[in-house]
């Protein structure tokens, strides 16, 4: 049998929909190994792009720091346990440069907490570069653009 | 644009004494280091509480004083749980008001910020000036003679509440009781001294967001007034010594003791054999950070003083952690629930590198903040271990039973009790 070797467009695919199944199994210690070194990752909301303000909600520039990130909520952070359940809508790659492609898709994110009962968490767009070059597709950014500008609790696990 | 003025036209409303607290309700012997549980969860008395204190004699933020920096900039927030308009008009004044119209009490804002040489109601469209006066009344003499208001309407009788204001270290602050004391006062020496050392420059926002939290708001503002819980809570404080009670620092409360300030010296760290022996968790993370930009800081000040949390009574905090500026407010949105508003800030004069740190700083609290993240959390606990059991009360005797500034140690919760030395007061309780 003949194997098919990737397109981009489906190594792309494949990225964004591990992405959120790693996280929906709770491998949290996985996250960071969708990124390059040095990529940068941002939660951010509608309100403060509108306005032009660099700062977000999460900002992380680097691996190093998503990793601390990680490690923070395994082993300092205590915040009650709860799951996430993604569900993202069709990708447009926009545009692609040296192996490099800009892609945008939009999100819902599900969290169900100590009442048991699935609630709507987050709603937005997740707005990213991917890498192909090396022949995986990796983030090279992720901003994550959601559209409330309240977050309900708290936010510990990356959307 | 750090002028103090006053509202000149104002209608105080007239304090009225309906909302009555439960018949059964006494506050337990023991003073202010003992709180009812049933102040977190009795409809009853969060009704007396947007009374005597959102409409009561107390100033309250809000908003940032940029967020209404140009002629007809129009920003809408909240007093308690009454939404309200803040103007700047064509003259550079700045007024509050409630957000009803005058005619049946619609919205007339709907929008966060908005720019705008007046205000026109969607409903009926009657329009008011920036001041909130009543300017026009759409077909006041109605068409072709026929219909319109009668003969004796007098506009000038008909306009948006007006709310007094102060603006103050980049803040607008705003009060509906005449009664209140001018601003300078209602916040004291000790409290202006500290809010000028951080706010008293030209500010710039560099980004917000809130959080919904499941808690009565005087458990959030108990919560910020509470140094003991810092570093036994928040692991990440203790690792990376951000803000330790090891460290110099102490708490000092405003002459009233509503207000306080809490702070600490992160070069005078001399570790101490009780956080081992207290077993607090942070033992066990290591401290070596993969990103150490996160915590890159510099020497803002010459006083040593590297974290400060401050509040106004009720609702306002000053948080300078490292380099990240923030002011935080929180919304009551019924008894159980509180907004929490971030407003990250820096000065105008920042070199990149330094807004770039404070950016990178902004990791450390908000809805996801490595340090604080608990506190969205903690308080909904107290919520929950305390709304079945309204006739028991809090022990708050660390650091003794009195609310007295302590400049040597945090371990205290002098800071707690001071705000219900002010609440109390100001409940009648
Ligand atoms: S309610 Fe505003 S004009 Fe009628
Ligand atoms: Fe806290």
């Amino acid at each position: 049998m003949l194997m098919k070797s990737k397109s981009p467009g489906e190594q792309i695919e494949q990225l964004l929909r591990d992405y959120c199944h790693a996280l929906d199994e709770g491998q949290v210690d996985r996250w960071t190994g969708f990124f390059l070194d040095d990529a940068v990752y941002q939660i951010t909301t509608r309100e403060n792009i509108a306005a032009n303000y660099p700062l977000g909600i999460i900002n992380c520039q680097g691996r190093g720091m998503m990793e601390d990130r990680i490690k923070a909520l395994q082993t300092a952070n205590i915040f009650e346990s709860h799951t996430y359940c993604h569900v993202t809508g069709p990708l447009d790659v926009r545009e692609e440069f040296e192996g490099r492609h800009t892609v945008r898709s939009n999100f819902v994110v599900y969290r169900t907490m100590y009442t048991g009962q699935a609630e709507l968490f987050a709603s937005g767009k997740y707005l990213d570069v991917v890498d192909t070059s090396s022949g995986a597709a990796l983030f090279a950014e992720r901003i994550v653009v959601i559209d409330s500008r309240c977050i309900d609790t708290l936010l510990v696990y990356p959307l | 644009m750090h002028s103090a003025h006053t509202c000149p036209a104002v209608a105080p409303s007239i304090p009225s004494a309906k909302a009555q607290p439960p018949e059964d309700f006494r506050w337990p012997e023991g003073g202010v280091s003992r709180v009812p549980f049933q102040v977190f969860s009795d409809p009853a008395i969060y009704a007396m509480e947007q009374e005597r204190i959102f409409r009561g004699p107390v100033w309250h933020y809000l908003c940032m004083e940029l967020e209404v920096g140009k002629r007809g900039d129009i920003k809408t927030t909240w007093l308690g749980e009454t939404p309200i308009i803040v103007t700047r008009d064509a003259d550079g004044i700045v007024h509050a008001m409630i957000n009803r119209c005058a005619h049946k009490g619609a919205l007339v804002c709907l929008k966060d910020r908005d720019n705008r040489e007046s205000l026109t109601c969607v409903y009926h469209a009657w329009n008011y000036g920036l001041d909130g006066r009543l300017k026009t009344v759409a077909f006041q003499n109605g068409l072709r003679g026929k219909g319109g208001m009668p003969e004796d309407f007098d506009p000038s009788r008909h306009r948006l509440e007006p709310l007094r204001v102060e603006v103050y270290c980049g803040m607008v602050f705003g009060t509906y009781s005449a009664e209140t004391e001018p601003l300078h006062d209602f916040l004291g020496d000790s409290t202006r001294a500290f809010m000028e050392r951080n706010m008293k420059h030209p500010l710039k926002i560099l980004g917000v967001h809130s959080q919904m939290i499941h808690n009565n708001w005087k458990l959030y503002a108990e919560n910020v007034r509470d140094s003991y819980h810092a570093t036994l809570l928040h692991t990440f404080y203790t690792t990376f010594k951000v803000n330790r009670l090891d460290m110099d620092g102490g708490i000092v409360l405003s002459d009233k003791k509503w207000h306080h300030i809490s702070y600490s010296k992160r070069a005078t760290l001399q570790a101490a054999a009780e956080y081992k022996e207290a077993n607090v968790h942070s033992a066990k993370f290591d401290s070596d950070l993969e990103g150490p930009e996160l915590l890159k800081a510099w020497e803002g000040f010459d006083d040593g003083i590297t974290h400060s949390i401050q509040t106004v009574f009720p609702t306002l905090v000053m948080q300078l952690t490292l380099n990240s500026l923030a002011v935080r407010f929180f919304v009551p949105r019924g008894v159980d629930k509180t907004e929490l508003f971030w407003v990250f800030l820096g000065y105008e004069t920042d070199t990149p590198e330094q807004e770039h740190m404070r950016v990178m700083q902004g990791n450390l609290t908000g809805a996801a903040g490595l340090v604080a993240l608990e506190d969205g959390c903690i308080n909904s606990f107290v919520q929950r271990g305390t709304a079945t059991s309204p006739d028991r009360a809090a022990f708050i005797e660390m650091g003794g039973r009195v609310a007295e500034s302590n400049e040597s140690s945090r371990a205290t919760e002098a800071a707690v009790r001071g705000f219900w030395h002010g609440y109390r007061n100001i409940m009648g309780f």
